[in-house]
C-alpha cells in the first residue's frame, strides 16, 4: 500500500485555481521534498494532506484513508515560528502532547518514558524542563519534531522545518530528517533540502513537477530548472 | 468591619478562583477580545431581563451562552475576519440592552449596578452560585488540563491527534461566559476584562508551567480583591475602580520583568 497518493487533485481559492491536477505517490518509508515558490501552492497541498483543507476535485489517500480517517498515523511538524513563545509551557509538556488521543486525558507513566527516550534521541533531553522561550530557533524546531515523533507515526509532514533558523541549526534538523526511518514529506522554501538523500522531489507551482530518483537527474527539466534552481545549481547542470 | 465585608472576601475568593482558571486560559488563547465582547454583550441579557420582568441571571446567563456559541463560531469559521466581527458582538450585545432599558418604564437602577458592579452588595445567594461555577471550572481544567494546554500552543495538532479543538474551544468559551455571569454583579460589565487578565499577565511572567501560572493569577487575584475591598471600606471608594487600580499597579510593578 503506498503511504501517500494523491490523485488528480484540485484545489480552488475565492474562483482562482491554487493546485491544478496534482499527482503522485509515496510508498512507505520514501523521502519527499515538496519545493517551489512562495504563493506556488506548497502550504495548500500540505494542509490539503493534513486533512485541514478539502480538495474541489480529485482525491487524497494517506495509508489507503482519506487524511481525516488516517490523521492519528500523521506526526505533523509545523514551523516553530508559528507559537508565541509567552505562554508558560516547558519542552517536556510540548513533547508530551504528541501523546494525547481521543478519549484519554492524562499521561501515563509510558508516554513519559516515550517523550523522555525521544528527547534523548534527539538530544535535547537537557532542556526538558526549560520554557520553550528560552532555546533557540533550531531547538525549537528539534522539540516540535519530538512532538511528532513522540506520537509514534508512520509519516510525518514537516512545514519549512528549516526556516528560521541559523546554518548550524539547518544542517542538524536536515541530518535529523534524513536518518529517519518512515515515511518522511518535507515541505521547504529552502532548496538545500535537495542535497538531501530525497526519493522524490515535487516542485509546485499551481501543477506540480514530480522527479524520482537521485538528484542528479533533477537538473533535465527545464521548466522546473527556470524557476527555482538556476541560483542553486550550475547552469550546465540545469541543462538551460 | 469584617461583619460587614465578610460576604464580599467570601465573593472575592471565589471570583479568584474563577480568575486564576479561566482568567490564564483568556490570557495564553489571546482571547480578551473575545472575553471584552462576551463580558459587554452580556448587557443584552440584563435588558432583556429588566424588560420582560424575567430573572435577570437567567436571562443574562442565556444570553451570554448565545453570543460565547457565535463568537466560538466566528471564530473557527471566520478566522480572517474575527477581529471586526468580535467588535460587532460587542456593540450589539450593549446595544440590544440599551434598547431594551429604553422601552423598560421607569428609572433602572439595577442596570447602572450591574455596568459598575459592587462586591459590597454582594449577598450570600450570590455566594452559591459563585461557588457551583467555580467547581464545574475546577473540575475542567483537572480533567482538560492537557487538552486545554495543547490547544492553547497549537489547535492544529490537536486535531491530528483525533481530538476536537473546534469543540473544545466553544467549551472555554461557554466556561468563560459562565464566570462572566457569576462575576458581573461584583464586578461589573465594564472593568471585568481588566480583573480576568491583569493577574494571569503578571503570574505568566514569573511562572514555567501553566498549572503554576493559574495558582499564581489565583493568589494575586485574591490579594488585589480584598486590597481593594478593605481600601474602598475604608476609604468609601467604589470597590471595583479601587481593585483596578491596585492590579494595574501590580502589573506595572512587573514589568521590570521582561
Amino acid at each position: 500500500m503506498n503511504a501517500v497518493e494523491v490523485n488528480h487533485l484540485y484545489f480552488k481559492y475565492e474562483n482562482e485555481w491554487v493546485l491544478e491536477d496534482i499527482n503522485f505517490t509515496l510508498k512507505d518509508k520514501e523521502f519527499m521534498a515538496i519545493i517551489g515558490p512562495n504563493g506556488g501552492g506548497k502550504s495548500t497541498l500540505l494542509k490539503i494532506l493534513l486533512g485541514f483543507l478539502k480538495p474541489t476535485k480529485g482525491e487524497v489517500k494517506i495509508y489507503g484513508k482519506s487524511p481525516k480517517e488516517n490523521r492519528t498515523l500523521i506526526g505533523y511538524v509545523p514551523q516553530h515560528t508559528n507559537f508565541s513563545l509567552d505562554i508558560p509551557i516547558t519542552v517536556f509538556d510540548i513533547v508530551l502532547q504528541g501523546r494525547l488521543k481521543k478519549g484519554k486525558f492524562f499521561y501515563s507513566k509510558e508516554d513519559k518514558e516515550k517523550a523522555k527516550e525521544i528527547l534523548n534521541k534527539l538530544k535535547i533531553y537537557q532542556f526538558k524542563d526549560r520554557k520553550i522561550k528560552d532555546l533557540s530557533g533550531g531547538q525549537r524546531q528539534k522539540v516540535l519534531i519530538a512532538r511528532a515523533l513522540v506520537c509514534e507515526p508512520k509519516i510525518v509532514m514537516m512545514d519549512e522545518p528549516t526556516s528560521a533558523i541559523d546554518p548550524a541549526g539547518q544542517k542538524e534538523i536536515l541530518d535529523l530528517i534524513e536518518s529517519l526511518e518512515m515515511t518522511r514529506l518535507v515541505v521547504s522554501h529552502d532548496i538545500k533540502i535537495l542535497l538531501r538523500n530525497v526519493d522524490k522531489i515535487a516542485y509546485i507551482h499551481k501543477k506540480a513537477v514530480i522527479h524520482e530518483g537521485p538528484k542528479l537527474n533533477i537538473p533535465k527539466d527545464k521548466h522546473f530548472c527556470e524557476v527555482e534552481l538556476i541560483d542553486f545549481l550550475k547552469e550546465d547542470e540545469c541543462g538551460i | 468591619m469584617w461583619d460587614l465585608i465578610q460576604t464580599s472576601v467570601y465573593a472575592g475568593i471565589l471570583l479568584s478562583i474563577a480568575i486564576g482558571i479561566i482568567g490564564s486560559l483568556i490570557v495564553i488563547n489571546k482571547a480578551t477580545s473575545i472575553t471584552g465582547s462576551i463580558a459587554h454583550g452580556s448587557f443584552g441579557g440584563i435588558g432583556i431581563g429588566i424588560y420582560f420582568g424575567i430573572n435577570i441571571l437567567l436571562s443574562t446567563t442565556v444570553f451570554t451562552l448565545i453570543l460565547a456559541l457565535i463568537l466560538a463560531a466566528i471564530t473557527i469559521f471566520y478566522r480572517h475576519r474575527a477581529d471586526s466581527l468580535i467588535g460587532v458582538i460587542w456593540a450589539l450585545g450593549m446595544s440590544v440592552g440599551i434598547i431594551f432599558l429604553n422601552l423598560a418604564p421607569g428609572y433602572n437602577a439595577d442596570a447602572i449596578s450591574y455596568l459598575f458592579g459592587n462586591i459590597l452588595l454582594i449577598e450570600k445567594n450570590d455566594l452559591l452560585m459563585m461557588g457551583i461555577i467555580d467547581t464545574v471550572l475546577i473540575v475542567s481544567i483537572i480533567l482538560l488540563y492537557h487538552r486545554f494546554l495543547a490547544m492553547s500552543y497549537d489547535m492544529e495538532f490537536l486535531e491530528i491527534r483525533g481530538i476536537n479543538a473546534k469543540l473544545l474551544y466553544t467549551y472555554f468559551l461557554i466556561l468563560t461566559s459562565l464566570t462572566i455571569v457569576m462575576s458581573v454583579r461584583a464586578i461589573g460589565i465594564i472593568l471585568i476584562l481588566a480583573l480576568f487578565t491583569i493577574p494571569p499577565l503578571i503570574a505568566e511572567k514569573f511562572t514555567k508551567r501553566f498549572y503554576q501560572m493559574i495558582i499564581l493569577s489565583g493568589i494575586l487575584s485574591a490579594f488585589f480583591v480584598i486590597g481593594g475591598i478593605v481600601l474602598s471600606y475604608y476609604f468609601d471608594l467604589a470597590p471595583t475602580p479601587t481593585i483596578v487600580i491596585i492590579a494595574a499597579t501590580g502589573l506595572f510593578l512587573s514589568m521590570w520583568k521582561k
